[in-house]
């Protein structure tokens, strides 16, 4: 795998870091523009899960080991679920972000950040663990068997 | 103009979608899959749900796409041959899309002002979002936070989608000791891990 695929190596390597960006920008930019979450955390995952197609799987184990995935799959829905108890904390209901800010208006903005936040970080984890799950099992096909 | 782009997607869809019923080579099924899914994305784009068109183009376009072939990686690259062919499938599929068919004569127009989707919450949280929630996006505004009930039950279904393919998968169960011999249940994975 290291002495062939010149091309598609270096063209991932261009590529990473524009996916991770752009994933970024749609997980921010989710209230101005289509977007959100779900979307971000999936663009994400896939900047990840090219570099670990194309070069190997274990590079990318070594970049983000399988225990902070399988904490940041918990963290999103903790930070999700947390979110509404702090709004309960503060006086309201559950996940009303109003009491959150000191205007209702910014207090709506930071909820919606931090959940839209949680759900990216569940998203995005999810999906590396699901690929690290069947790509980590040992291939049974041969390049030129495609 | 707009009609016969949104045609000549339809057309392009049911052709994607025989291609693949008929196509025995499973790489070049899931790449028509991805096909199927982007061509779905532009039909979403040109009925101006764009937040679907976003989300049917990454994960149905990108990451299904990678977890099928991850799947064939661990099976097989051919689809198997059926020993005879049977006519109840096909009668239960054309039966099926046909009631789906009838269904639809019900529906009002798309994009119909009359059409309940229109006249029921919607109009509110058009009017609402400005003052209430601030954010140009009114789609983040209802899945965020008029809706966030709904959205929190979404991320816990992908969590806990996530938490099977774990624990199915991965094989954590086998670092908390040796590995046991062929034949020993799996239960006892999770027997010792409690």
């Amino acid at each position: 795998m290291n002495d062939h695929h010149l091309i598609l190596r270096v063209i991932t390597r261009m590529l990473t870091g524009p996916i991770l960006l752009f994933g970024l920008y749609v997980q921010f930019h989710g209230d101005y523009g289509p977007g959100g979450g779900f979307q971000a955390g999936v663009i994400f995952a896939v900047g990840f899960i090219l570099y670990g197609i194309v070069f190997s799987l274990r590079d990318l184990r070594r970049l983000i080991p399988d225990w902070i995935i399988h904490k940041l799959v918990a963290l999103g829905v903790l930070l999700y679920a947390g979110t509404g108890i702090v709004s309960m904390l503060l006086g309201a209901n559950f996940l009303d972000y109003n009491p959150l800010a000191g205007t209702p208006i910014g207090g709506q903005h930071l909820g919606i950040l931090l959940v839209e936040a949680g759900v990216g970080i569940t998203v995005f984890a999810v999906m590396l663990a699901i690929y690290y799950a069947f790509a980590g099992r040992p291939p049974s096909l041969n390049d030129e068997d495609w | 103009m707009e009609i016969a782009f949104t045609i000549l997607l339809f057309i392009a869809l049911v052709a994607t979608a025989i291609a693949i019923v008929f196509i025995k080579r499973l790489f070049a099924v899931v790449m028509l899959s991805g096909v199927f899914s982007l061509l779905a994305a532009l039909l979403f784009i040109v009925m101006d749900a764009v937040d679907v068109a976003f989300t049917e183009a990454a994960v149905g376009g990108g990451i299904s796409s990678v977890l099928m072939l991850g799947t064939i990686a661990l099976t097989a690259r051919t689809q198997k041959q059926p020993e005879r062919y049977s006519l109840v499938p096909l009668a239960i599929v054309l039966l099926t899309g046909a009631v789906l068919i009838y269904g639809t004569l019900d529906m009002p127009n798309f994009g119909s002002p009359d059409a309940p989707a229109q006249r029921h919450i919607g109009p509110e949280y058009i009017a609402r979002t400005p003052t209430d929630i601030d954010v140009p996006n009114i789609v983040t505004a209802v899945l965020a936070s008029y809706r966030g009930y709904d959205t929190l039950g979404e991320v816990v279904v992908v969590f806990t989608a996530g938490l099977g393919v774990i624990l199915l998968l991965s094989g954590l169960g086998r670092r908390r000791g040796t590995p046991y011999p062929r034949g020993v249940s799996a239960n006892r994975d999770q027997d010792n891990a409690q």
